[in-house]
């Protein structure tokens, strides 16, 4: 995997963010996951983890301005564009003090005041959605930027070509990041198309694209920071297959068998997580404490969630007839 | 009456031109409306008048296109997206039903989607069986999308800009056969609110309810009734979604007969909800069970004769509307 860091040691400050929204994700999952096992988080859970790197290190390259559309596997995208944990867990609780009021859960989870269109449950859906954002927003003489984050799997549904030529065609400050995981469910890339560099498919459109380490959120964080500059500058629009690998199966329900042990060992040795404190540490020069104090700041955040969430209402019956009073 | 008369289209384009001006946040996209002013001309001039970023021409990639209206609308943008055919509409079904209509849902009513898809159906002189269709059933079914079908020129002026003024996905469902058609469209500001009902004839005898070009089609039947001594009332819902309920109920409650009047097949159709709210509120009202005049249950054939028989024709409402009132009450 080309590795396009750049030579210069970059700021403390981001290094410190890149890491802690990296952890913050991590532990949202994994603490998410024992919420689901208990029994209090129902329907679809798609953990995010293994996969930090991308939305920690695109989101952390994003100004206040700019929008972003998620996917089904939207808890990351989610926290790394700001959404606060009490109102994520207390959606997934299905509680009337979450992000949707528990009308959308874990599939649809989205803090809109942070300009995040949402994740979204049809596979391919961000990309359109991305590119209308971005269109609104030229309309109305913004510079903000607007990143989709896609999937290998997505690759191949119709709108992801159609939506980037529009993009293309408009000149649109508009980012398509692919997370390529390598498996649309348990389907391998190489099982659904030729080519399995995905980019190039930006390139044959005439769009810049870039394959980068998508579980190095530094190397994800300073390809998204140059080509949020190349879109304010009227370059846009940009793809950038980031590659990467889940830790485990599609969701929370499924063991992920069919992925291979000497691969997941590969990219576990790989871990973004890792890799972010890794870099804060070294490069950052972060003492072991600081790291301390950080994961004990969002273990006790999480667990504040989790309590505030328990005891919240959920939204009545008659409330929910008001709400769709019309429909 | 101003007495101004304008066609269908001129008070589409009449509408696009009053709210662009009023608000930035409004843009078009669709295939050939900014140069070429569009297959039916409603976009004509808006290129010059408004400019290349808010009049865009688009590629052939109908999904995309109604998805990028509908994140423009969820970023807080005003688009319109016009689709040449409602036929092509299905290509961007999972926009339409899986985002649009769900998003406020989906973000407990934190996101809102203010987009306008507009579109025509319905036959037209032998388009054939994918340039023809009445597909607002399809739209109606959806929780979340309105669906406006005007039928008059005033109506589609007043109905357009009460469209892009409120915060929901529309579903603006124009008619190929009514573009060309003319009717009084006073000068000045003219908002339709959805779900009201216009009485386009008053009569005491039959309620007939009809939309888009079922209605001008059904007010010929309306006169030829008149001549043979039968009063119909002729009721357009113009919005389907919200529908009028009251006015059609209050209606019913006068003439005591109802014949509905739908282009589109007659399955799953609107006609058949519409009954089914009016036997299960006005059931002891009505002195005959209501009938429903629809489109045969096939695609639309090519050949004129065979077209003209998929769908109801005057004759067809009229005899209709006979057999309603020598039906006999028990």
């Amino acid at each position: 995997m080309p590795n396009k860091r750049r030579g210069n040691t970059p700021p403390k400050e981001v290094l410190e963010e890149l890491f802690t929204t990296a952890y913050r994700i991590r532990n949202f999952e994994t603490e998410g996951i024992k919420l689901y096992r208990q029994g209090l988080v129902r329907g679809y859970f798609h953990p995010y983890l293994g996969q930090e790197g991308i939305a920690t290190g695109a989101c952390t390259a994003l100004e206040e301005r700019d929008y972003i559309a998620s996917t089904h596997r939207g808890h990351g995208h989610c926290i790394a564009q700001g959404a606060n944990v009490d109102g994520m867990v207390a959606e997934l609780l299905q509680k009337k003090s979450g992000y949707c009021k528990g009308y959308g859960g874990s599939m649809h989870i989205a803090d809109i005041s942070k300009n995040n269109l949402g994740a979204n449950g049809i596979v391919g859906a961000s990309t359109p959605l991305g590119v209308g954002a971005a269109l609104a927003n030229q309309i109305r003489g913004s510079d903000a930027v607007t990143i989709a984050f896609s999937t290998d799997g997505a690759s191949n549904n119709g709108t992801f070509l159609e939506s980037l030529n529009l993009a293309a065609i408009w000149n649109l400050n508009f980012i398509l990041i692919i997370e390529n995981n390598q498996y649309a469910v348990s389907t391998t890339l190489a099982e659904a198309t030729r080519e399995t560099e995905l980019y190039k498919r930006g390139e044959a459109i005439g769009v810049e694209s870039h394959r980068i380490d998508g579980n190095d959120s530094l190397v994800v964080y300073e390809t998204v920071t140059d080509a949020v500059k190349k879109c304010r500058s009227g370059l846009g629009p940009i793809l950038i297959e980031a590659v990467t690998f889940r830790h485990s199966g599609h969701h929370v329900n499924d063991p992920g068998k069919y992925m291979p042990e000497e691969k997941l060992k590969y990219y576990k040795d790989r871990d973004p997580v890792d890799r972010a404190r890794d870099n804060f540490i070294k490069m950052g020069k972060a003492s072991a404490e600081e790291v301390a104090t950080i994961e004990a700041k969002i273990g006790s955040e999480f667990e504040a969630a989790v309590a505030a969430a328990k005891s919240a209402d959920e939204v009545s019956i008659q409330e929910f007839r008001e709400f769709v009073e019309g429909y | 009456m101003s007495g101004r008369e304008l066609m269908y289209r001129e008070a589409l384009r009449e509408a696009l031109f009053e709210e662009m001006a009023r608000d930035d946040e409004i843009f078009i996209i669709g295939e050939g409306i900014a140069e070429r002013g569009g297959s039916y001309k409603v976009t004509e001039g808006l290129l010059d008048k408004y400019g290349a970023a808010r009049v865009r021409d688009t590629p052939i990639s109908e999904a995309s296109m109604i998805g990028v209206g509908v994140g423009a609308a969820i970023a807080g943008g005003r688009p319109i997206v016009e689709i040449l055919y409602v036929d092509f509409a299905m290509l961007g079904m999972d926009m339409i039903v899986n985002q649009a209509a769900k998003f406020r849902l989906m973000t407990g009513g934190s996101g809102r989607v203010p987009f306008v898809l507009r579109t025509q159906g319905g036959t037209g002189g032998g388009v054939a069986a994918q340039h023809s269709q009445s597909l607002e059933a399809l739209f109606y079914h959806i929780p979340g999308l309105r669906v406006v079908m005007p039928s008059t020129p005033v109506d589609a002026k007043g109905l357009l800009k009460f469209a892009l003024r409120q915060p929901n996905p529309v579903m603006f469902l124009e008619h190929k056969h009514l573009y060309m058609t003319k009717g009084d469209v006073p000068e000045g500001e003219l908002i339709t609110e959805f779900g009201v009902a216009d009485i386009k004839r008053e009569g005491s005898d039959v309620t007939l309810i009809a939309w888009s070009n079922m209605v001008p089609r059904t007010l010929e039947a309306a006169k030829e009734l008149a001549d043979m001594g039968i009063s119909a009332e002729v009721l357009d819902p113009r919005t389907l979604v919200p529908l009028d309920r009251e006015a059609i109920l209050k209606s019913v409650a006068k003439t005591n007969r109802c014949v509905i009047v739908q282009e589109a097949v007659r399955r799953g159709g609107i006609a058949s909800d519409i009954s089914s709210i009016i036997q299960e509120e006005a059931f002891y009202s009505l002195d005959a069970p209501v009938q429903i005049v629809a489109g045969m249950n096939t695609p639309i054939p090519f050949n004129l004769t065979l077209e003209e028989a998929s769908v109801p024709q005057k004759d067809d409402v009229i005899a209709a509307v006979q057999s309603v009132l020598h039906s006999k009450a028990a």
